[in-house]
């Protein structure tokens, strides 16, 4: 009987990660090819898809890899573009708690897309964490074989690979577009877009991430400030 | 390149990365809960960061404008109109890469 059980929720587990298996083995893969574009084999790709595991990041990481920009940009940008993590993690809190020595994996491996699918979940109890679990291992399976399948191919591709980085930023379009859609509020990404323009023109294009997040983040918070005020 | 410094980047990015993802585990515990100020900031920050990363992303445009500009540009328009169109992932980063590709190598010879 237990078996059975077993099998069913492995089953729907599964179904229920189709999605994401299809949008991770691709970015994934793209996310290999463009390490060994820019010289790190697969082993370095899969060492940053176990350790760092995070979409978004792990493109802009690449570009970081193989310039000169100090940890201090690398640290400011991993926090500002993971920091959603921690609002992913809030709505788990007592569930995964419950889960025990799974807890740390299940902390490790929360995602835009386990999380989003983690919420349509109907089950209960210990159904609903065996399920939760699974999802969250398919899916980092999916995204380190994505991952190793990219780097190799990307060392036997025949073509010159030059200009496939521009996936990354057809990734960010994409979210771009997404995010917009999804608020009537779109002063926060005028804001980013003027911001990052004026920073590059005058910083110039190797040191002005770190500027543009800094001012970003400071007229947010400033505005905030400032409609409390008003109330 | 310089081993060293290539595994600290991915290690600091790997640490900070799981602390963010831990952080409410350790702080929030019992009737405890985020404050407003912060739920706000989570709200509106990714649409700036994003923003901010897309400039990242066509920083070479400033530098050369035939060399760089002209394919990323269009690949651009590619993406975000053939995105609107179909709301297709797979097929507007296919599309928008292959644009820049065939471009980079036609401006090239």
């Amino acid at each position: 009987m237990s078996r059975n059980r077993d099998r069913e929720i492995t089953k729907q587990a599964f179904i229920k990660t189709i999605p994401i298996m299809c949008s991770y083995l691709f970015v994934s893969m793209a996310y290999g090819m463009m390490m060994e574009a820019a010289g790190f084999h697969w082993y370095y790709s899969l060492l940053v898809s176990l350790t760092v595991y995070t979409g978004a990041f792990q493109f802009v990481l690449i570009t970081f890899l193989s310039s000169g920009v100090s940890f201090v940009t690398v640290g400011l940008t991993a926090f500002l573009m993971n920091s959603r993590q921690s609002f992913y993690s809030l709505t788990f809190l007592d569930e995964f708690r419950k889960m025990g020595k799974r807890l740390p994996y299940m902390i490790h491996t929360m995602t835009d897309e386990t999380y989003a699918v983690n919420l349509t979940l109907e089950s209960e109890g210990k159904e609903k964490e065996d399920t939760m679990f699974l999802i969250a291992f398919f899916s980092r399976c999916y995204w380190m074989i994505g991952t190793v399948a990219g780097g190799v191919l990307g060392q036997i591709i025949p073509f010159d690979l030059a200009g496939i980085d521009f996936c990354m930023t057809a990734l960010f379009i994409i979210i771009f577009i997404d995010q917009w859609e999804k608020t009537k509020n779109h002063f926060p990404a005028l804001i980013g877009v003027g911001v990052a323009v004026i920073c590059l023109l005058v910083v110039g294009q190797k040191n002005f991430m770190l500027p543009a997040l800094i001012i970003v983040s400071g007229i947010l918070l400033f505005m905030r400030k400032n409609e409390e005020g008003r109330v | 390149m310089d081993e060293a410094r290539v595994i600290g980047i991915i290690i600091l990015s790997a640490v900070i990365t799981f602390s963010l993802r831990a952080f409410p585990f350790l702080i929030f515990r019992g009737k405890r809960r985020m404050p407003e100020h912060l739920v706000y900031l989570g709200n509106i920050l990714p649409a700036a960061i994003m923003a901010v990363l897309i400039v990242y992303c066509l920083k070479d445009v400033a530098g050369s404008f035939e060399m760089y500009g002209v394919p990323q540009l269009t690949a651009v328009l590619v993406v975000a109109v053939s995105y609107k169109w179909k709301h297709n992932t797979f097929v507007s980063i296919i599309l928008g890469t292959a644009c820049n590709m065939i471009l980079m190598q036609v401006l090239s010879v």
